[in-house]
């Protein structure tokens, strides 16, 4: 069981992160909206992830920490 | 659970101006993560002027900013001063190619015991997307509508080819971050730039092949891809110098 989360108010929504990730989870949210009015991006099936950090690694602003 | 991936300790939590999908947020982190490791007393680094003005903002050491391509030097008289700090400099193309060539070469023929870290996008990125030293034939910039053209601005400058020609430089290699097995590649590289400061082999530069999705006029996939099929086949990535193995 691994778990991503997301520190929302860096994101810049660039979707690097969805690139990467294996697993194809991650999307840019529809409704959520940050303090800079980035659409943030999220995992919405979180028991799909398997914890490999590429999305962490791949993220230029740190907003993404990895639990495993 | 244990933390797999968490924000480097040498990043303070200021949310970085950089343009959405920028890869000048990943060398900050690939550096950042390199002096962690290091566990070094006083650390100082060198702000270029370009994109990353604000580094200082976002790096959690001692940083002076040093005037437009004048950070080698800034660097080599910190390390001549406090030679027990660990001090890095960080620039871009357009401040280390072209304004700052004279002090760049200068320092890494002195060999200098610094680490410079080195982000070539192949365009001025602060100033509006013009010609940098660094911009490859046929590449668009606002200085170069339809590409430029070898006839009338000449041949890019490959830095890590030239620096190496020099006997003073230590180790000098070309990295990308487009992918996840270039990002741990970099890491590796830069950690061994820093490394070698600590152990007193001299200078070290890491170019990284960075990406501007914004002046670029892509979007940050797209220029991801852009550094692995264009800029990659241009700008060669490895090691060009490493006198490390010469001694061993």
């Amino acid at each position: 069981m691994a778990k991503v989360s997301f520190n929302k108010a860096f994101c810049k929504s660039c979707g690097l992160c969805i690139g990467v990730c294996p697993k194809h989870i991650i999307s840019i949210s529809e409704s959520e909206i940050n303090s800079k009015g980035y659409f943030v991006a999220e995992v919405l099936e979180m028991d799909k992830c398997i914890g490999c950090a590429f999305c962490a690694t791949m993220c230029p602003d740190c907003v993404i920490e990895v639990e495993k | 659970m244990a933390i797999v991936f968490e924000k480097p300790k040498m990043l303070t939590d200021k949310p970085t101006h950089y343009c959405p999908g920028c890869t000048h947020g990943l060398a900050h982190i690939l550096t950042a993560k390199a002096i962690d490791k290091l566990n070094a007393k006083k650390v100082i680094g060198v702000a270029p002027v370009g994109c990353a003005v604000f580094a200082y903002e976002y790096f959690n050491c001692d940083m002076q900013e040093a005037a437009h391509g004048r950070a080698p030097a800034v660097a080599t008289g910190i390390k001549r001063v406090i030679p027990d700090a660990i001090v890095f400099a960080y620039q871009g193309d357009g401040d280390l190619a072209s304004i700052g060539m004279a002090e760049i070469v200068h320092a890494a023929a002195r060999g200098e015991n610094i680490t410079v870290i080195f982000v070539n996008n192949a365009i001025y990125g602060m100033t509006g997307g013009q010609m940098a030293p660094t911009t490859m034939i046929g590449q668009k910039a606002t200085t170069c509508q339809s590409g430029r053209d070898v006839a009338l601005n000449g041949y890019p400058i490959h830095v890590s080819e030239m620096l190496s020609q020099l006997q003073g430089p230590c180790y000098i290699e070309r990295v990308a971050c487009y992918d996840v097995k270039h990002i741990k590649q970099a890491q590796k590289a830069i950690d061994k730039a820093f490394q070698n400061q600590v152990e007193g082999r001299g200078f070290s530069m890491i170019e990284i092949l960075a990406t501007c999705p914004t002046n670029w006029g892509m979007s940050p996939q797209d220029s991801l891809k852009y550094v692995e099929d264009v800029m990659c086949k241009v700008y060669p990535l490895g090691v060009y110098k490493d006198t490390t193995k010469e001694e061993a």
